[in-house]
């Protein structure tokens, strides 16, 4: 079971406070847009073996969603950063770069 | 008004510690920016506390604050103070993105006193050891299978918030982690 | 025989007896005795019948590994079936009765198996099921069906109390033997906050059974003042009792606390669940001892020779008179002399290794035991008793050299690590040649959420064997686990103890080497789930080659001892058959518990009353005491009628409605989501969420509104009133409150995060009642206050006000069809506001409805209800909803996927209603089939019932129905089949069956 620290509150809790939201940084696409784009926002995924993006909940907690990066091969977790951003912040980028180099997640490196 | 009942009335319990309902509790939700001037004023006109840090409950001397999230505080009041101190942070927080609700009636609140730390970490994956969990602390997280908002007082009791509907499942989840045969004597 | 010796027994106190029952016979311990050391002391050697072949079988170990020594515990509301004697403390009254036997132990029918063994092979299960139809149902069912199983279920419900308990702890050392408490003084010593645990009720471990010496005092002394030490640390906590039962991911540890197992009539829970984070866990979990493979090894009087010496040493309990050693190390030559101290006799020694053993088999022979090399066990004589062993030369095929009278055989196969929790969360393994067993590898531990290793071996556990190594080892692991814990350790030298050089063991995994298949298909490996060598063999030559396969085709290792004793031997017997090297081959997959933990700790407080949250409104109490029949809605729990007088449910039903739409009902309508939002955009945000334009309402008026997921799907659905200019109160369905309050903060945590919009979940502040039907504004303008008026109060329009002397919220919206209010009150009013109406009601006979009468006149007005009319595949469309639908906005939730050409297709199921021809009521869930039939050879479906009722108010049945192109075939009459066999006919019709102009709600 996971422990997770929710970059809003502060708690390192474990999974049981917390629920998971799928993958992080989906650009949502709406009416009028490409079926192609629309078909990738709603169900294309990257679900990777090893460096992921994904969004979680506090949500017997502070309420807040926040994006964690985690390893789904050894759950290692690199680090949680706000919901409220297109990307991961530099420092979680360089962690993960040092923990596993010459990853690739979507677009990001 | 008369006949105002809490969830559940003022119900005890008592096994190696003791567990009560303590009734209605004046409580009022606000969001807003809580770093701003206007939040300070509102809080400390309704309870005359300063906003509290993050995961804190201060006191004051009308009522208490909690810190519930980045952007909310949960006041509290007596029940009967609740509408003047509504009408108090309304005022202070005029022309501010923000949002005063009561939520008096939506919650029910439990004091558990006596070896209240075996008690809690009976049912909150929280670490409730006097280093880790100190007075003035405020932790949400969940109580068994239900949400809960807890803190800790000078006297060492603990009090906690629920939902009014699962007033009854929380108390009966207390009422069997307090019964006697199960001190743990390990926190308290 | 088996007996209590006149002296020794170093865990008993002898002033104290204790009474037990063991099928029906009253016997005598002492206190201190486990279940099993108390048997053997009343010459109970022989304690069940094997699983498959219903051989007699013994015990065979003194701990959590004993695969045999099962039994049905306790009577009534406290029985438990599969009790393991080694680890059941005797205590005064326990009654207990052995497993997998009929009529009796001594006597059972079931033996005619093992005559019949070489019908039942590995595999046998599998392999019935080739054989034809006829021959599973009247020869292999009954035969599998009697082997199956081997304690009774219980019957009555568990009268014990359990528990979780959450704990915190930098390092948490699992095991209190000898390297344990030196690892916990270790990890002590920096400060770090230090847990404990034993799974026994005692300290030390095996150390003090074998004596000797350490830093210069007994070891029993040594232990002793090292557990006062501990004792006396304020940062470190001691529990016995407590096994770790599992190591999971990010520092998670269960630790098994058997708060009462031992003292059953106290007072408190029995169990104790202590669900445990730690930065750092020591495994000093000891090692286990293995069985030699040689036929009759399964015979009672057949033990591990470290058990036979716990129970001499622990319990003073000979477990024969005359003991013959069979061995491959040099450990066991301490139980020879164990025993022949004790005044017991040894006839042999039987040492498979050609070269014999180091300085403690010079001590043997001193003491006069006689000393065999490079022999070894060919066969054991007797059934249920051992009677004599036949000796050969370990290198042969098992002629029989010389036989020799004994009652009891002393066996060891050399030591495997208890690896476990070291594997639970992913540490991988190494071959360790010398001592022939698996052992952690330090490199591959398993990590944590930094990435980093987060269990550390400690002792025996970790491979060494000799006890100076086993303390250096200690030390060393608890310093390394406080380091990686973020503590400073102070160095301390390991105690040195007094150790015997010993020879090098050599493996053997088959006694003889050369051993035939007879004598093959009698040397067990697993004694629980009876595999032999012989099936592991046939399993490699049926082409289950890997190790995990072998398990399942012979179920090794599967049984509740999870092949502790078996493991090791089984894939050495497979490594052999196959040629290939023992760690080529690997090992099955540890998983958690370590040893099996009651259901009830698992389930802690949830059972009975706090099995799961029961959510209750301020009514409630008014419901229980009027003889409400409840229905669960999530974790509410509302009214579904309330029958009076020996009424049927359909009957109460019937009747509320009747009154309702006639005079008077009232609903308890608490639990619908009450969510406030509020901001400069809440319009706009409402606008996205809700297929409806929302930010045109007026202030004072409600809207319905739906809402849909990006997919397009209807996902909710409720009245929105709005507030004031930039407030709005959104009704949700009843187990919606708190998903779309959790999907509302999504969006805007997430996507629109710069719009000015805040939400509070307000559904408990409020009690709200539906007051309906023809007397409801009568019987509000009788509660006096507020003018609920058709002029000052119109349909789909609220106000605040008084209500008598209740603060109250009105709502003039109806999902009924008839004239209705319902007025929100706060929660604390709620149960007074209630009996007001009812005493105002009263001369119109009000009459409180349930949920199912809600239904019915939902249905008959032709509403929908979500999860009835929707299933997560529907969108508004289907159900004709399109006045719901905006045209003028350019996006909300849901809108790009409903221009996909799917779902904008005229060919979907839509909804209609129906009426049977015959008034008869749909059975619920019903399909409607098509012509012709699908790739599948399936009839072809057309559509299906969302929602059928018997409609008091139509006198017949009704229904709603999503049928493919159903508006287009308005009075087309459908074949619904039902479960009988017999078909309805029922037409298609409007779905809204009463008042469809609203003239009895817009009065």
């Amino acid at each position: 079971m996971l422990i997770l620290e929710c970059p809003y509150c502060g708690v390192k809790g474990e999974e049981t406070e917390f629920h998971a939201g799928g993958e992080a940084h989906l650009k949502r696409f709406g009416p009028g847009s490409e079926d192609a784009d629309f078909e990738t926002y709603l169900f294309m995924r990257e679900n990777p073996k090893g460096v992921h993006l994904e969004r979680w909940r506090h949500a017997n907690g502070c309420g807040k969603w926040f994006h964690a990066a985690r390893c789904t091969m050894t759950l290692e977790v690199f680090g949680s950063y706000s919901a409220q951003t297109f990307e991961p912040p530099k420092e979680i980028k360089d962690k993960i770069s040092a923990k596993r180099p010459g990853w690739s997640w979507r677009n990001f490196s | 008004m008369s006949n105002l009942v809490s969830a559940l009335n003022h119900a005890k319990s008592a096994g190696f510690a003791s567990v009560e309902e303590t009734g209605l509790q004046g409580m009022i939700t606000v969001r807003g920016d809580l770093a701003s001037k206007a939040m300070a004023a509102a809080v400390k006109a309704a309870t005359g506390a300063a906003v509290p840090a993050t995961r804190k409950i201060e006191k004051g001397d009308t009522g208490a604050v909690a810190w519930m999230s980045p952007d909310e505080l949960l006041v509290i009041t007596s029940y009967e103070g609740v509408d003047s101190a509504i009408e108090a942070m309304k005022a202070s927080l005029q022309g501010e993105h923000s949002m005063v609700v009561n939520v008096s009636d939506a919650r029910a609140v439990f004091k558990v006193s006596g070896s209240a730390e075996d008690v809690m970490a009976k049912l909150a994956p929280v670490d409730f050891s006097t280093e880790a969990f100190q007075p003035g602390e405020f932790r949400r997280s969940r109580l068994a299978q239900v949400a809960a908002a807890m803190w800790k007082n000078d006297d060492g009791s603990f009090e906690l918030v629920c939902f009014r509907s699962t007033a009854q499942y929380v108390f009966d989840l207390l009422s069997v982690s307090a019964a006697n045969g199960g001190e743990v004597r390990h926190l308290s | 025989m088996s007996t209590r010796l006149a002296s020794g027994g170093r865990l008993l106190n002898k002033g104290k007896a204790v009474e037990f029952t063991f099928n029906g016979k009253r016997l005598q311990g002492y206190e201190g005795d486990t279940l099993a050391s108390a048997l053997l002391a009343n010459d109970q050697m022989m304690v069940g019948r094997s699983f498959k072949y219903h051989r007699p079988r013994g015990i065979v170990a003194s701990g959590a590994e004993e695969p045999n020594a099962l039994f049905n515990m306790g009577e009534g509301s406290k029985f438990e079936p599969n009790q393991r004697a080694t680890t059941t403390e005797l205590f005064h009254g326990l009654t207990c009765a052995s497993q997998n036997h009929w009529p009796s132990l001594e006597f059972d029918v079931g033996v005619v198996n093992n005559y019949a063994a070489r019908f039942l092979p590995a595999g046998f299960y599998y392999k019935t099921f080739m054989a034809p139809r006829a021959a599973w149902k009247h020869v292999f069912e009954p035969i599998v069906r009697q082997s199956a199983g081997l304690g009774k279920a219980p019957k009555d419900r568990d009268a014990d109390r359990y528990e979780h308990f959450y704990a915190f702890f930098d390092v948490v050392v699992v095991g209190g033997g000898i390297a344990g408490l030196i690892a916990a003084k270790a990890a002590g010593a920096s400060g770090a906050k230090v847990l404990l645990m034993e799974q026994t009720a005692h300290w030390g471990g095996r150390t003090p059974v074998d004596g000797g010496e350490i830093d210069g005092v007994a070891v029993e002394d040594f232990i002793a003042s090292l557990v006062n030490e501990l004792k006396a640390m304020g940062n470190v906590t001691m529990r016995n009792r407590m096994m770790g039962a599992g190591v999971y991911d990010h520092g998670y540890v269960l630790g098994y606390e058997r708060v009462a197992d031992h003292t059953p009539n106290a007072v408190g829970p029995r169990h104790r669940m202590w669900r445990i984070r730690a930065s750092q866990i020591v495994t000093a979990t000891g090692a286990i001892e293995r069985p030699l493979s040689f036929a009759g090894n399964d015979v009672p009087g057949v033990m591990l020779a470290a058990a036979v010496r716990d129970y001499v040493m622990d319990y003073g309990v000979s477990i024969g008179d005359r003991t013959v050693v069979v061995t491959n190390n040099d450990d066991a030559y301490r139980t020879a002399i164990a025993l022949k101290n004790s005044g017991l006799e040894v006839p042999v020694i039987l040492d498979a290794r050609a070269s014999g053993g180091g300085a403690l088999a010079d001590e043997a022979r001193a003491l006069g035991i006689r000393v065999e090399n490079g022999k070894g066990i060919a066969k054991v004589k007797g059934g249920k008793r051992v009677t004599g062993v036949a000796i050969c030369a370990q290198a042969g095929e098992g002629s029989t050299l010389e036989e020799i009278k004994c009652d009891a055989v002393a066996m060891s196969g050399g030591w495997s690590p208890v690896v476990h929790l070291w594997s639970h969360c992913g540490g991988k393994l190494i071959w360790d040649d010398a001592q022939a067993h698996f052992r952690p590898d330090a490199s591959c531990a398993p990590t944590n959420q930094n990435g980093e290793g987060f269990v550390v071996p400690a002792g025996t556990a970790n491979g060494p064997l000799g006890l100076n190594a086993v303390l250096a080892d200690a030390v060393k692991a608890g310093e390394s686990a406080a380091k990686a814990a973020g503590f400073t350790p102070k160095s301390v030298a390991a105690p040195q103890g007094v150790a015997s050089d010993e020879a090098a063991m050599e493996p053997v995994w088959l006694m003889p080497q050369g051993a035939g298949p007879k004598l093959r298909m009698k040397a067990w490996l697993d004694y629980q789930n009876d595999v032999k060598v012989s099936d592991v063999r046939l399993a490699a030559q049926e082409g289950y080659e890997s190790v995990e396969h072998t398990k399942r085709y012979t179920t090794l290792g599967m049984a509740t001892d999870q092949g502790k004793l078996s493991n090791i031997n089984g894939l050495a017997t497979l490594a052999g058959q196959l040629n290939a090297p023992i760690p080529a081959v690997g090992t099955t997959t540890f998983r958690p518990p370590y040893h099996p933990v009651s259901f009830g700790a698992i389930a802690g407080e949830a059972r009975a009353e706090t099995f799961q949250p029961v959510r209750d409104t301020p009514i409630s109490g008014w419901h229980s005491e009027n003889n409400a029949f409840f229905e669960p809605v999530g974790h509410w729990r509302r009214p579904y009628c309330f029958p009076r007088n020996g009424e049927s449910h359909a009957e109460a039903v019937k009747r509320e409605i009747n009154q309702t739409r006639n005079s008077l009902g009232m609903l308890d309508a608490s639990t619908l989501g009450k969510l406030v939002v509020s901001g400069p955009d809440a319009g706009k945000f409402l606008d996205m969420l809700y297929t409806n334009m929302m930010s045109t309402l007026k202030v004072g008026k409600c809207r319905y509104g739906l809402m849909c997921s990006e997919n397009g799907f209807l996902i909710d659905d409720g009245v929105v009133a709005r507030i004031d200019e930039e407030t709005f109160l959104c009704h949700t369905t009843t187990g919606g409150a708190e998903r779309i309050h959790g999907w509302m903060e999504e969006w805007l945590q997430t996507e629109w995060w710069d719009w000015k919009v805040y939400v509070a979940n307000v559904t408990e502040q409020y009690a709200q009642v539906a007051v309906v039907g023809p007397n409801a504004r009568k019987v509000l303008e009788k509660l006096g206050g507020m003018d609920v008026s058709k002029e000052a109060l119109a349909f789909m329009e609220w106000k605040d006000g008084k209500l008598g002397d209740f603060d109250a919220r009105a709502y003039r919206i109806s999902f009924s069809g008839e004239l209705s209010y319902e007025i929100a009150v706060p929660a604390s009013q709620g149960r007074a506001f209630w009996d007001a109406l009812l005493e105002a009601g009263a001369e119109f006979d009000v009459m409180p409805y349930g949920t199912e009468a809600l239904h019915v006149m939902r249905a008959e007005k032709g509403f929908i209800m979500i999860g009835d009319e929707t299933d997560g595949t529907v969108i508004p469309q289907d159900l004709n909803m399109q006045w719901a639908i905006s045209k003028k906005k350019e996006d909300y939730l849901g809108k790009r996927a409903q221009e996909r050409s799917f779902m904008a297709s005229a060919d979907r199921w839509k909804l209609v209603g129906l009426e049977t021809l015959d008034g008869a009521v749909i059975p619920d869930g019903a399909y409607i089939p098509a012509a012709g039939e699908n790739a599948n050879g399936q009839r072809n479906v057309q559509g299906r019932i969302t929602s059928t009722y018997y409609s008091p108010t139509m006198d017949r049945g009704i229904a709603m129905a999503l049928v493919h192109r159903g508006p287009d075939r308005m009075g087309e009459v459908l074949d619904i089949p039902t479960l009988d066999g017999t078909v309805l006919k029922a037409k298609i019709v409007d779905q809204v069956f009463y008042d469809k102009d609203g003239e009895k709600q817009n009065v």
